[in-house]
């Protein structure tokens, strides 16, 4: 049992996938449901088997030692690069979200797809095999690698499955993701030349770095080379604007999986790297930050709230709920970094069911335009109760993950400034406004007779029962999340208290 | 067995069941469910209250721990004490008389199931918010009855019109929310809990009256309370709500969530009493939303206006007495409001049910005769409206205009100010029964109520009048306030003066729109007249001053940024990149002049930087 054996369950499951397409048509999306739920058991058996009776995969906090799983093989030695994986609570948190809205993602294009079926789900199994190493990589080459795999059959799904302007989005989102995590890998290679400095000899190890501690103009400058590329993907303002056009172009599964776990990925990133390696850069960085995380908030939603697509809608609800991410990730303490996980865990589902209904309206209308909705409650009642739902789980309701995740932020980021909270309390105004309109021009409003529009079946029904539930248990019992994130948000916060004493000791 | 979890339990599973069925059950099935499990709550409510009539005993049940990070770990728990009973009393029992109600009302719409789904919920939802233990259960339940009123206030979806009050009522009463929330990042920072009786503890014991803190702490909560109980300046929502059918009006936008925001304060009263400024301020707000909302109502057309600007109006009263720091006064007004005007907007949707969905008054008339059970309803909730005197209104009012002429400094104004407004509420109620039950018959009514809108019509009549005489178990809530009001000698020629008022206002109101005695149609008519109740039609102008100031400029940004202003920067890149693509492309012309010409002149460049140097 190991993580890399996880990993290559989703690849050969692609490759399964591309190649039963020509058994049957129907085929691959049933081998992918099945490789999804196989790596899901897997991951489960794997977890299981650290602790068995009680779910406390965590280990003892107070041995400051977070991590479940750690594995590492040599790859490249002359370079101190190895295959080393492992995983905390963190990581197993937002590896289990990955497959879980692969699932949903699978489901949302399950009628969806006539060309080359199987390309297309090896395709969304790839981005799952990219994502998933990207949380669980601790070699910071082959963190970089998977930060590129992932981006290719991405950029696939939406510039062949895409819609009508699907070449411009996928090379929009190519280049801005490509030309950013160049500045990382810059970042990268200077700091493993900083460790062959100090050191002696090279290495790639997320755990030999962090105690390196570059300070100066030179650890500032590799510092925002990790936030340029974290913050494009996150996205922050103002590096957001690839999010609207890829989102809108993309296939369902695509948006799925964009707004679901890709952007999740850039949250992971200024967690698990760009802060703790650049402690003191990123601290004087951090009024900036979130100075750009508040801009989001308001931005994002005044911005969704003058869209007429439903999708480019979403997406900047999107960029408006990632600024609370960045705000509290930057905030640094307990309430608020635990808020900022809760974030990308509740919006991660919110808006993967906000992009399944906006592709389940425009396979149905075969629009994504608001203005020729309308009233459609009165045809599909069941989509739009679902709709309803999600449109105030993401305004943020108490009860329901994301106010847990807002409230928290807003709470871990008054300690440290009341001011840059109250700004970004404004947003869960502007969350009402857009969420609410959106509303009334898909759903509410006069309906059409003349349309015959089949409601949710059960195949939609069933998805949309697990996200409302999630949601949900999120809001009401966030307990379990927030034990296993817990341990490595206290080791995360005693690297930055304790310096480089404390990173040595760990290793 | 303890029936405390199950009180907000029963609406809640009603509600998540007619959710989940979508309509499928038969009619018969949704009465069951949505009536009786208001029904059965409002049961276990009594079996609670007697108890603890009995015993005095305070209940304080934690179910599970909601969030535990560091030291924040609010509870799903609940508090039982005389407050919170008086409060879950009017919400289930109130509450299960205008389901009983609704059965009727609604008995034709194809929603029925959507109906009762959404009251249940909300029903839930306002039991949470008042049984809550600490402030964030308590603002679940304050954005959960937000929510439900949105959703009920759009409830016929199919108008625009609808929706948009919709949208209004929950963006104008969440900019309050927004205020509440930061209201609770600053106490929980500051003192390190939120729940309430601790909170309420740490907060004497590090806190002295008058303090900065504090201050601040009270007024983000007011700002809170403003926008949910439709209070200067977040008012303007309530009257756009009559939009939701009439029974919703009556439970949420009269009888219980309106008058959260009176809750709140009552509940968190400890820490307002170490904010003797914030008290000013909230008794101010009471007496401008009284006496505006009462001027607003005197020249409204639309029989559920009138009402909306009416309860505006009564919870400035409720205001004006936490502002005095008379808490049981205005808990007190805050029951009585509950009978009487949730009466009154049934007796009103009785009108309207009954002459085919008519909203003007003036298109009434002479129902006296015609709708004896809705006119003798009218009469009795006016009446308690007006606090014409042994009505329960009489008694909550003239507890509250007392305690205002008791404050010292400023009583006597807030006395005259809440004077003028029982006057003026006495005109415009009994201008209402005069327009619409007296005189000439405009439109003849089509059906009369049945039983089930005349027995919660009934009973509640019957609250109206004898609601006075409840002596309301609050003084272990309030204790800490009775010592510091303790009521001087009562003064008689005020009390008279406040019996009196609301009789002249009736007369006034007969000799204006009954015998005609008196004609004003000399002042109407002329231009300041006109004016004058023109700027008072539109509810003196708010809506308009926050259209220019904040819609227009919002939706003017969005219409301005919708094609992504930002994008002009990376577009900027590419065009460069495009520009300097073709310029040098054009450099490879594939004409043998052209690389000659650049050759040579690229040859003597070179030997003259290198005899340059050379030199």
């Amino acid at each position: 049992m190991s993580l890399s054996t996880l990993l290559l369950i989703l690849l050969a499951g692609g490759l399964v996938a591309w190649f039963s397409e020509r058994i049957n048509k129907d085929l691959p999306r049933w081998v992918s449901l099945a490789t999804i739920v196989l790596a899901l058991l897997y991951l489960l058996a794997m977890v299981n088997g650290l602790e068995v009776g009680s779910f406390s995969v965590v280990p003892d906090p107070t041995s400051g030692d977070s991590w479940l799983i750690h594995s590492r093989q040599e790859w490249i030695p002359r370079f101190g690069i190895s295959f080393e994986l492992a995983m905390d609570g963190l990581s197993l948190l937002l590896v289990v979200l990955t497959l879980l809205l692969g699932v949903i993602a699978v489901a949302a294009s399950w009628v969806e797809i006539d060309f080359k079926p199987g390309l297309f789900q090896a395709n969304i199994l790839w981005t799952l095999a990219g994502v998933s190493g990207v949380f669980l990589a601790m070699d910071l080459f082959l963190f970089f690698l998977f930060w590129e795999v992932m981006l290719i059959p991405m950029y696939l799904l939406i510039a062949i499955w895409g819609h009508e302007n699907k070449a411009y989005a996928a090379m929009k989102f190519f280049i801005f993701t490509q030309v950013s995590g160049l500045l990382m890998l810059l970042s990268i290679m200077l700091l493993a030349w900083k460790g062959h400095e100090v050191t002696g000899s090279y290495s790639f190890s997320y755990f030999d770095l962090l105690g390196l501690q570059v300070e100066g103009r030179l650890g500032y400058a590799m510092m925002l080379g990790f936030f340029v590329a974290f913050t494009v993907k996150l996205p922050a303002f103002p590096f957001h604007t690839w999010l609207p056009d890829a989102h809108t172009q993309a296939p369902t599964a695509g948006s799925v999986l964009l707004a679901g776990i890709l952007l999740k990925t850039g949250a992971y990133g200024l967690l698990r790297f760009a802060i703790p390696l650049f402690p003191e850069a990123s601290m004087s960085f951090a009024p900036v930050a979130m100075g750009l995380g508040a801009a989001g908030v308001i931005y994002g939603a005044i911005l969704a709230f003058a869209q007429t697509d439903f999708k480019r809608l979403v997406a900047y609800s999107s960029v408006s709920h990632m600024g609370f991410v960045l705000l509290g990730l930057y905030a640094w303490n307990s309430l608020a970094l635990q808020g900022a996980v809760m974030q990308m865990v509740a919006h991660g589902v919110s808006t993967a069911a906000l992009f399944m209904l906006a592709g389940a309206l425009q396979h149905r209308l075969h629009t994504r335009n608001m203005e020729a909705m309308g009233g459609l409650w009165h045809n599909m009642p069941r989509m739009g109760a679902c709709a309803m739902f999600f449109a105030i789980a993401s305004l943020g309701l108490p009860g329901l993950g994301n106010f847990v995740a807002e409230f928290l932020i807003l709470l871990g980021l008054f300690k440290v400034s009341p001011w840059m909270t109250a700004i970004a309390a404004l947003g869960l105004i502007t969350a009402a406004i857009y969420s609410l309109w959106m509303m009334q021009l898909t759903f509410q409003g006069k309906p059409d007779d003349s349309r015959d529009l089949k409601d949710f079946g059960l195949r939609e029904m069933t998805a949309m029962a697990g996200m409302v539930i999630a949601l949900i248990w999120l809001g009401l019992y966030p307990q379990p999340v927030l034990e296993l994130a817990q341990p490595v948000l206290d080791s995360l916060q005693n690297l930055l208290d304790t310096g480089p004493k404390f990173a040595g000791a760990a290793l | 067995m303890n029936l405390i979890p199950l009180i907000p339990l029963l609406p809640l599973c009603s509600a998540l069941l007619l959710i989940a069925t979508a309509g499928k059950l038969p009619n018969k099935i949704v009465t069951l469910m949505g009536a009786g499990s208001v029904g059965l709550a409002a049961l276990c409510v009594a079996s609670l209250a007697q108890q603890f009539l009995a015993d005095g005993q305070v209940q304080q049940l934690t179910l599970w721990t909601w969030i535990a990070v560091d030291n924040f770990t609010p509870a799903i728990a609940f508090y039982v004490d005389g407050l919170t009973l008086v409060m879950m009393s009017v919400i289930t029992g109130v509450g299960f008389l205008i389901h009983l109600y609704s059965l009727e009302f609604m008995a034709e719409d194809e929603s029925f199931s959507r109906y009762f789904a959404y009251m249940n919920l909300f029903v839930a939802a306002m039991l949470i918010l008042v049984m809550a233990d600490n402030l964030l259960l308590l603002y679940l339940g304050w954005e959960g009855v937000g929510v439900c009123s949105y959703l009920l206030v759009g409830f016929w979806y199919r108008d625009p019109a609808n929706g948009k009050a919709a949208r209004k009522a929950f963006v104008v009463t969440r900019v309050g929310d927004t205020a509440m929330a930061l209201g609770l990042c600053l106490l929980f920072t500051e003192l390190g809990t939120l729940d309430i009786q601790p909170l309420m503890a740490a907060a004497n014991s590090n806190w002295q009256t008058g303090d900065t803190l504090p201050m601040i702490a009270t007024l983000l909560l007011l700002g809170g309370a403003v926008g949910k109980s439709a209070q200067l300046p977040l008012h303007t929502w309530l009257p756009d709500a009559m939009a939701g059918p009439t029974p919703v009006s009556a439970l949420i936008h009269a009888a219980t969530m309106v008058t959260a925001g009176v809750y709140l304060i009552a509940r968190t009263h400890e820490l307002f009493l170490l904010a003797p400024v914030t008290l000013e301020v909230v008794a101010w707000i009471g007496l401008a939303t009284l006496l505006l909302a009462a001027f607003t109502a005197l020249v409204q057309h639309d029989i559920k206006r009138i009402l909306a600007y009416s309860t505006i109006s009564q919870i400035g009263y409720m205001f004006l007495a936490l502002g005095v720091s008379a808490f049981s006064a205005s808990i007190f007004h805050l029951m009585t409001h509950a009978f009487f005007k949730a009466l009154l907007f049934l007796a009103a949707g009785a009108v309207i049910h009954c002459l085919h969905h008519e909203h003007n008054i003036f298109r009434m008339g002479g129902l006296r005769t015609r709708l004896p059970v809705v006119f003798w309803s009218f009469m009795i909730g006016s009446a308690a409206l007006a606090a014409l005197p042994f009505t329960s209104g009489f008694y909550s009012k003239d507890a509250i205009l007392l305690s205002a002429w008791e404050q010292p400094g400023i009583g006597p104004w807030l006395w005259a100010g809440g004077l003028l407004g029982a006057l003026l509420t006495a005109i415009y109620s009994f201008r209402l029964v005069f327009i619409v039950f007296f005189g000439e018959a405009n439109t003849e009514p089509d059906r009369q109520p049945g039983l089930k809108m005349a027995l919660p019509l009934a009973l509640l009549c019957g609250l109206s009048l004898v609601g006075g005489w409840f002596v309301l178990p609050l003084d272990g809530t309030f204790s800490s306030a009775l010592a510091s009001s303790g009521h001087g000698e009562v003064n008689h020629s005020i009390e008279i003066i406040s019996i009196a008022t609301p009789l002249v206002g009736l007369l006034i109101a007969y000799l204006l729109f009954l015998g005609k005695q008196v004609s004003i149609s000399r002042f109407t008519d002329s231009s300041l007249g006109k004016r004058l109740q023109d700027f008072w039609f539109n509810g003196w102008r708010v809506d308009g001053l926050y259209h220019q100031l904040l819609v227009r400029p919002f939706s003017g940004l969005a219409r301005w940024w919708r094609n992504e202003p930002i994008d002009l920067v990376y577009n900027g890149i590419v065009a460069l990149n495009q520009w300097s693509h073709r310029s040098l492309a054009a450099l490879q012309s594939g004409e043998l002049r052209w690389y000659a010409t650049t050759m040579v002149f690229g040859l003597v460049l070179l030997v003259a930087i290198m005899l340059r140097k050379a030199a």
